[in-house]
């Protein structure tokens, strides 16, 4: 299938379940006995975050797989998939500051997982930064391979350090982390939907970005080659 | 024992290059003096929150020293055309890697030699209470900000901006070191022997330093060569 109409149709198929996925949280879920109506923001919340770590680990397997093969495609691989984690990072702080609000009385605080997140944000952003000043594709391609393989590694550090340092946000509640028992199992289907509709619309904002890229990569080409007659 | 000879030579050829014109060493002392001072006018320097602190404005004060330092380690080897030397002579790139690392390693621990007793005459902290633990401590957090920033100082190198880069990309990767760091320093210079659970901070310290050392000398012949 052509890269244009794939895209469309994972966005597509993404929104759709997505609207599906809200008529089931707002309409059929009853509110959280806790927390009251609030605890809805779950739902987008860590999904966001699951997706963004699958796209940050896309992006370190890309950064990897182009110093070994020298292979462009997968420098344009890890650079869409690294915006792509970047926006649903900050979709993961924004949601989570909006339910810190709500529940803990505060915007932020400086508690683990919120530091990690703030710091992976800071890390990524100077990968997007590192990219925009470098001008020959290549040496771009070779370098951001080299700094993403650092990210990785520093960001897995980073994770486990600031959970010996200080902890206060909520411990895991999905059957996969805790055995079962945590979190109601309808609410836990809702939350897995909506982490399928994301990753849908994660992967088509990926396929559009890597075609920015290869266009920009031509264009830039092609500029070179006007330059040189 | 090629190899050997070869980070002596490139070590010993940085560090006489920075003995004879002192101007990475004096610059970054002179700016971690400032800082040292400027930190007085933020906080009440008599304070018993002093002692709490100490480690992380020490820190601090290194990392931005450091980064000065090792903001000059690749670039300095740009004019003649002196890398491209490098990397033609025999002298492999993790040799010439770790070379540099060690040169940029000597340079800071000796900023940090004279930063600390200053610190102790400014702010009226004993900081002797615990010397070898504390030794142990900086040589294990400069060995990890210089073995990523010498990396990064040899990534950046033909970058725009790249003394502003440097410190923007190496700073959010150098946080766990920077922290085991911290909590270590305060720590010792309060005097407390570290307890059990202290430990960890030097196990942190040393995994990332090897982790580091280790992922630098694979990937610096793709930095450098392409």
């Amino acid at each position: 299938m052509p890269r244009p109409i794939l895209s469309s149709a994972l966005a597509a198929a993404g929104g759709l379940w997505l609207i599906r996925n809200l008529h089931v949280v707002t309409l059929q879920l009853p509110d959280e006995a806790a927390q009251g109506a609030v605890y809805r923001n779950l739902f987008f919340h860590v999904p966001a975050w699951f997706t963004c770590f699958t796209a940050f680990a896309f992006a370190g397997l890309a950064g990897i797989a182009y110093i070994v093969r020298k292979r462009m495609v997968f420098d344009t691989l890890a650079v869409a998939c690294v915006e792509a984690g970047v926006a649903f990072t900050l979709i993961g702080l924004a949601t989570g500051s909006i339910w810190a609000r709500i529940i803990w009385g505060i915007w932020w605080t400086w508690d683990a997982r919120l530091t990690w997140a703030l710091i992976t944000c800071l890390v990524y952003f100077g990968y997007l930064m590192l990219r925009e000043s470098l001008d020959d594709p290549t040496s771009r391609a070779r370098i951001s391979a080299v700094f993403s393989t650092f990210a990785f590694v520093s960001v897995a550090i980073t994770y486990k350090s600031i959970e010996w340092w200080r902890t206060q946000h909520p411990g895991p509640v999905l059957d996969f982390r805790t055995g079962g028992g945590q979190i109601d199992k309808a609410m836990q289907s809702a939350l897995y939907h909506n982490w399928g509709a994301l990753m849908l619309i994660a992967a088509a904002l990926v396929l559009i970005r890597m075609r920015q890229e290869d266009s920009r990569r031509e264009l830039e080409a092609l500029r070179r080659y006007v330059h040189a007659q | 024992m090629r190899f050997a000879r070869h980070v002596a030579a490139i070590a010993g050829k940085d560090l006489r290059a920075e003995i004879r014109t002192k101007e990475g060493f004096n610059a970054a002392l002179a700016f971690a003096v400032v800082i040292l001072i400027l930190f007085s006018f933020a906080i009440d320097p008599t304070s018993e929150q002093m002692r709490e602190m100490s480690g992380g404005l020490l820190w601090i004060v290194f990392a931005f020293a450091g980064a000065l330092v090792l903001n000059r380690s690749f670039p300095r080897e740009t004019p003649n055309d002196s890398l491209d030397v490098l990397l033609a002579s025999p002298v492999s790139p993790p040799a010439l890697l770790l070379g540099k690392t060690i040169a940029n390693f000597v340079i800071l621990i000796a900023i940090e030699s004279l930063c600390l007793p200053l610190f102790g005459i400014l702010y009226n902290m004993d900081w002797t209470r615990q010397p070898a633990l504390l030794a142990a401590t900086l040589l294990l957090a400069t060995w990890a900000i210089t073995v990523i920033g010498t990396v990064f100082s040899a990534l950046t190198v033909n970058l725009r901006l790249r003394e502003l880069m440097l410190p923007v990309l190496i700073y959010p990767m150098l946080i766990p070191a920077l922290m085991a760091a911290m909590k270590l320093t305060t720590l010792l210079i309060a005097g407390a022997p570290p307890e059990p659970g202290d430990w960890l901070w030097f196990r942190l310290l040393i995994g990332f330093d090897i982790i580091f050392t280790l992922l630098a000398q694979a990937l610096v012949e793709t930095v450098l060569l392409g």
